[in-house]
């Protein structure tokens, strides 16, 4: 440590001075000088000496008036000011530290006190810059982080918002930096026109919870939109999520898949707060309660992709929350809880104004702004009133096979576990002219698909669906009867047939069921306003010819594009 | 927050008490009260009577100690859950890894 200071005395006597200087260079200090204040503040400016010795009363601009600049022109930086005074009165000891001053030593010096006081005030000076030489390191330190985060927020932000969180039916509350609290919101089309929505909380905050949020928005979005079923897209996130973050990190989160045609929503939730369907023609909520473990804490043999399925009208909502709402603190640390968000709802009139109502209690509650509150609303509309965006294909398209044929059989063994649709849609994707179709081709390769699953192999009725409890009913046999299933088979068709300006796609779908009355299910479907299968309806919208044979056991449907369209 | 851990006599079984808060600042004292110990028991008791809070890192820190006991093969109880705390663990169904008594 360097002890050698540069030290200002400011006195106008010059006996006096020289006494000074000459005891402080004996010291080992460098001594600079000045006759009354005014002398001392320029050479203060033209030396920057380490620490003043002030005489209080000078002639031209005292002591009390030079401290008090130096002070200033020394701003954050400790020059120690060590007033030199006869004056012993009490109140003009006051005055040297008002204007400044650190600390005072009367005269006749002491040799010894002197130093002592030096030493003293070196250290205190020392102090005072590691204190600013930390602060500002810090604050660069910050800074870099802060620019990390914009630019890690902005990455990020190209991957999370590349969904549709701004559909109209959509209505959600998320910080701008909620990623760095850990939280996630997703949402997505699916090729059949409906949507999956995922809300996310990664144990943990910063950039740890932040990390596993992007493989887990990647996975979601490239399934979604290859037509992966929410199991599938569960088990893949997962496993990813269980191979990829450290044990103790994992993801809380409920996953919705909305079908509008059928006018469905299913549902995962591992460890995220009761949310909530509403509907709206009763009023009543139904909560979506927590069923599983956490997303990337299970082994992928042991997880369990089980989702819950809820009819829903148009008009209804989904309502999601993040456990930063409940976990809203007052200034007493009381939580906001779960009763104080019920009360909210209950005491909601007009659905529309939930949103802004919740927000209002919370800052009621808490007295201040929210910024770690993750919600979100889907309302379940017409599929028609979305705007559907087209599919993304990463190839130009040019190699387009046209002429071929292929027929698939999946089988018993299959069928329990295998979702045969994104393969057969990506395989039918590989001809340009059906891409234009993407959305509908798939909606009615799905829907034709669970026809054949559901009421051809599995033998249920769809009239079963005719209320919320037939429904709870028709989806636990679903799922009874699918586990339980050893014999049976779904066919697949294609054929491809090029035409002069285009082309054209005949789907047959066969299977093992016993086959239905197709008349009078058409008529049963133009009549009532029933849960139960809504899906011919679409097929016929959808496909430019469909014809069902008659026994009910096979179907053809047909597709055609032009070229110059 | 306070966290003091106590073998069994037979040195079978450790008890980690845990007082106050049980958080993100509960981490180092956590993994402490197992790690630094000179004995490998055999069940391990989590004992949250004097636990005010727990939070989404609390549970991954319970995570922490079933790996570190063995994972599948862990045996940890969760003893003297209050009600707060009982539903925390319930909407993250802890139940499936842990014994809550």
């Amino acid at each position: 440590m360097d002890a050698r200071l540069s030290i200002l005395i400011a006195e106008d006597n010059a006996a006096d001075r020289m006494l000074l200087s000459s005891i402080i260079s004996r010291q080992g200090h460098r001594v600079l000088t000045a006759s009354n204040g005014l002398e001392a503040v320029a050479m203060f400016d033209q030396e920057q000496p380490d620490l003043v010795l002030m005489d209080a009363l000078m002639p031209v601009m005292d002591g009390f008036e030079a401290a008090r600049r130096i002070k200033l022109k020394a701003g954050e930086a400790l020059v120690p000011i060590i007033f030199l005074t006869s004056l012993t009165e009490g109140e003009a000891l006051v005055r040297c530290l008002e204007a400044g001053g650190d600390d005072f030593l009367a005269k006749p010096y002491n040799r010894v006190i002197l130093d002592a006081k030096i030493k003293a005030m070196d250290r205190l000076r020392r102090l005072q810059a590691t204190v600013l030489e930390q602060r500002d390191l810090i604050a660069r330190h910050n800074e870099h982080l802060l620019n990390e985060q914009r630019v890690a927020k902005a990455v990020f932000d190209k991957v999370a918002h590349s969904g549709c969180l701004n559909a109209p039916n959509i209505r959600y509350l998320q910080s701008p930096f909620a990623v760095f609290n850990g939280d996630l919101l997703l949402a997505a089309f699916k090729p059949s026109g409906g949507m999956h929505v995922l809300l996310g909380d990664f144990t943990g905050h910063g950039l740890p919870a932040a990390i596993g949020a992007m493989p887990l928005a990647e996975v979601f979005y490239g399934m979604t939109a290859k037509g992966y079923s929410l199991s599938e897209i569960l088990r893949e996130v997962n496993a990813k999520l269980k191979r990829i973050l450290p044990v103790g990190v994992f993801c809380c989160a409920t996953l919705l898949n909305l079908s509008f045609q059928r006018r469905i929503v299913e549902v995962w939730n591992g460890g995220l707060p009761d949310g909530y369907v509403h509907r709206i023609a009763t009023g009543e909520r139904l909560p979506l309660v927590s069923r599983h473990l956490p997303l990337g804490v299970l082994e992928p043999s042991d997880f369990n992709d089980a989702c819950e399925i809820y009819p829903m009208e148009l008009g209804d909502r989904v309502f999601l929350l993040s456990d930063g709402v409940l976990e809203t603190s007052n200034p007493a640390e009381q939580l906001f809880g779960e009763s104080r968000l019920l009360n909210v709802f209950a005491a909601n009139r007009q659905p529309d104004l939930l949103f802004d109502e919740i927000q209002q209690a919370l800052s009621a509650f808490r007295g201040k702004a929210q910024d770690d509150v993750s919600m979100v609303q889907v309302c379940l509309v017409e599929a028609e009133s979305l705007p559907r965006p087209p599919l993304a294909f990463a190839d130009s398209g040019q190699s387009s096979p046209l002429d071929w044929a292929a027929s698939f059989e999946f089988r018993a063994q299959t069928l329990k576990r295998f979702n045969p649709l994104p393969f057969l849609l990506q395989l039918l994707l590989e001809v340009q002219g059906l891409r234009l179709q993407g959305g509908a081709l798939y909606s009615v390769l799905a829907e034709l698909y669970s026809n054949a699953l559901e009421h051809g192999v599995l033998g249920l009725d769809s009239q079963l669906k005719c209320d919320a409890p037939g429904f709870a009913h028709y989806y636990r046999e679903r799922t009874r009867r699918l586990a339980e299933l050893d014999q049976g088979y779904v066919r697949f068709h294609l054929q491809l047939l090029p035409e002069a300006s285009g082309g054209r796609l005949v789907i047959k779908v066969e299977d093992s069921g016993t086959g239905f009355d197709v008349q009078q299910v058409l008529e049963r479907q133009r009549t009532a306003q029933s849960l139960s299968g809504r899906g011919l309806g679409l097929i016929r919208r959808l496909t430019e010819r469909s014809t069902w044979a008659a026994d009910g056991r096979g179907v053809s449907v047909e597709f055609s594009w032009n070229d110059q369209a | 927050m306070a966290i003091t851990s106590l073998p069994s006599s037979d040195g079978q079984e450790l008890t980690i008490r845990i007082q106050g808060r049980f958080d993100f600042g509960a981490h180092q004292a956590f993994r402490d009260s197992y790690e630094r110990i000179n004995f490998t028991p055999k069940r391990y008791v989590v004992d949250l009577d004097h636990t005010t809070y727990l939070d989404s890192s609390a549970l991954g820190m319970l995570l922490l100690l079933r790996d570190h006991a063995g994972g599948d093969h862990a045996q940890i109880s969760l003893v003297n859950c209050n009600a707060d705390v009982r539903k925390i663990l319930a909407i993250s169904n802890f139940e499936q890894l842990f014994k809550i008594i």
